[in-house]
Order: C-alpha cells, then sequence, then structure tokens
C-alpha cells in the first residue's frame, strides 16, 4: 500500500528561534495526513515546536555528478573563509 | 480523596467504581490496539496505532493507580474478566484496518466530549487527569476523523470496510450513554458528567464525520449494555488472558 503512497521530506523546528532541520521522510497519502505521519514518526518523544512536510518530488536536487565543478574550487581559497574576526560571546548559532 | 468533610460511604464505592470504568476503557482499548503492533498495513500506520496505545496505557496507569490506592499493577493484572468495568466496545476485536478505526471513531469522540467536561468536575484528580489527557484525546479523535473520511471515501473496497466495520461496532454505542445508580451517584455530587446531555452532540459530530466519508449513518441495532457490571463478550477473556499471563504466572517479574 505504501508503494503506491508518495514521500514526503519532513522538517521539525526542535525550538523557537532555531531553524527547521530535515529529520526524515513518511509516506502519506495526502499532506494532512503526511503531517499526522510525520508528528507520530519523528516527535514522539516531544522533540518539536513546528513541524514541516514538502513533496519529495518538489525538492529540486544538484546533480552528484557536478560535485566537483560546484564544490571543489572553494576549498583552496582560504580568503573565503570569515575566520580571521572575533565573534561576540552573544551571537549564538553562527 | 477530593472531598474531605464527612464522605459518604456510597459516594466513595461509586467514584472507585468510576475510576475503575475510566480506567478499564483506557486500558483494555490501549492492549487491544497493541495487537496491531508490527502488523499494520504501512510502517507509519503502524507507529501511530502504536502512539495511540501509548496514550491510552498511560491515562490507564493513572486511573487506576488512583483507583487502587498506588497500585495500579495489582488492577490491571490481578482482578479477573468480572471485575472488568469496561464498555464493551473497547474489548471488540481489531478486524481489519477498517473496523479498528470505526471502532477508534466511535469512542474516541466519546471520550472527548467526556473528557473536555471532566475538566469541570468536583473531583480535584480528575479536573487534574483530564486536563492533560484531553489534548491526547483530541489527537485521537482527528486521526480516527480522518482516516474515515479517507476509507469512505477512497475506493469501493475501503468504504465497504469501512461501512462494515461501523456496521460492527454501532450496537455498542447505546452503553457509552447507559446512566446506572453507580454512574449516578457520582453524577450527583459533581464528580462525573452525564453523558446524555452530549448524546446529541455525539450523534451529530458522528453523523457530520460519516457525511464528509460518504458513509450512511448505521442503523440503529438491538443495544447491547452490560459491560459496566461485569457482563462481557467473550472476547474480553482472551485480552486478559495475554495481558495478564506473565505478571500472573512470575509475580515477581520486574521489567
Amino acid at each position: 500500500m505504501s508503494h503506491d503512497w508518495p514521500l514526503w521530506e519532513v522538517f521539525v523546528r526542535t525550538k523557537g528561534g532555531l531553524s527547521h532541520r530535515h529529520f526524515g521522510s513518511v509516506h502519506a497519502p495526502d499532506a494532512e495526513l503526511a503531517l499526522r505521519h510525520a508528528r507520530d514518526t519523528y516527535t514522539r518523544r516531544q522533540e518539536g515546536v513546528s513541524i514541516w512536510v514538502v513533496p519529495s518530488a518538489a525538492i529540486v536536487a544538484s546533480d552528484p555528478e557536478q560535485a566537483g565543478e560546484l564544490f571543489e574550487p572553494a576549498a583552496d581559497k582560504i580568503y573565503r573563509h570569515p575566520t580571521f574576526y572575533d565573534i561576540p560571546d552573544e551571537v549564538k548559532h553562527i | 480523596m477530593a472531598t474531605a468533610s464527612p464522605v459518604d460511604a456510597q459516594v466513595v464505592d461509586a467514584r472507585h467504581d468510576y475510576l475503575l470504568r475510566l480506567g478499564d476503557d483506557s486500558l483494555v482499548l490501549g492492549q487491544r490496539l497493541s495487537e496491531w503492533c508490527g502488523h499494520a498495513p504501512v510502517l507509519e500506520v503502524d507507529l501511530s496505532l502504536a502512539n495511540l496505545s501509548l496514550d491510552l496505557i498511560g491515562q490507564a496507569t493513572h486511573l487506576l493507580e488512583e483507583a487502587g490506592g498506588g497500585d495500579g499493577d495489582r488492577l490491571a493484572f490481578h482482578r479477573d474478566v468480572l471485575d472488568f468495568r469496561n464498555c464493551l466496545l473497547v474489548e471488540q476485536p481489531n478486524g481489519d484496518f477498517a473496523r479498528t478505526i470505526a471502532r477508534h471513531l466511535l469512542f474516541s469522540t466519546w471520550q472527548h466530549m467526556l473528557f473536555q467536561r471532566l475538566t469541570q468536575s468536583s473531583d480535584r484528580f480528575l479536573v487534574e487527569f483530564s486536563s492533560k489527557s484531553v489534548k491526547e484525546v483530541a489527537y485521537h479523535r482527528e486521526l480516527a476523523a480522518e482516516w474515515t473520511i479517507r476509507l469512505g471515501d477512497g475506493t469501493d473496497e475501503s468504504a465497504r470496510r469501512m461501512a462494515e466495520g461501523l456496521d460492527w461496532n454501532w450496537r455498542f454505542v447505546p452503553e457509552l450513554f447507559e446512566v446506572d445508580e453507580m454512574l449516578e451517584a457520582v453524577i450527583d455530587c459533581g464528580i462525573a458528567p452525564d453523558p446524555r446531555e452530549f448524546e446529541g452532540e455525539y450523534r451529530s459530530a458522528i453523523a457530520a464525520i460519516l457525511a464528509e466519508a460518504k458513509l450512511e449513518v448505521p442503523a440503529d441495532q438491538r443495544p447491547i449494555l452490560g459491560g459496566r457490571r461485569g457482563h462481557h463478550s467473550e472476547h474480553l477473556g482472551h485480552v486478559l488472558a495475554l495481558m495478564q499471563f506473565l505478571p500472573r504466572t512470575y509475580p515477581d517479574a520486574t521489567w
């Protein structure tokens, strides 16, 4: 039966102020039940304050074959990495 | 006990009986739903049903510990069929997924309406208990309604199965609104709401869900009563045999 159901990606905000983070995926016949399945599968131990579900088919993914041209050039350009700044203590989650 | 002043022994008995009714409803339905574990149509539904089951067993723990003076396990595992006070609806076999959903729609809609009113009880324990549990029961009610609508308004086969599931469970609905002497005693002192006051609201709510599910409201059948007095169907004995076997065979077992 689940093979007939579309796949949904699940994003959970674990507490106020943080971003939604990808938790995994669920099968569900529609958006409303996808939310419920996501709740029952990923927030059973009260890990969440908010859930997003997105049809997996709506995700546009980069091509792993292009990983070289997309990501490699940045690795050896140390001047692109802002590591020479002092970060104030008050700034969290950077 | 919430009522401190000269306590009428009859009220104490009736309150105890009422806690058993509520606790046994949750315990037996929780045990029934746990039978789905590993057998549900899909993994996600397996988790949903297990969650409902665990919520109900949590409710039963609170209610039976209150009834048993801190020892809920004794009541859960060392009583026989005739001493159980649950309604007949919750002990009915799971059948297929549609019948389980039908049973859950009929029960959790009633339980939700009851718990909403229990938050106004004169009994402090029941106010605290229901204020917490009413939220999870609201979720049970919504989930059962969502599935009823999808199965009823689904394929020919799912609609047929949903209609059969409702038909099977329908004769156990009148018991939910039955008021006997024991219940009357706790209604009179404000501990329990009178279920007859929300029977109309209940029937309209169920009819609205069934209309959305494109299903007929089942025809009324001869009601079957007796669970509240310990007169159970043959199914409950089998549920208890499975549930009570371990603690009865190994009374000192811990886990």
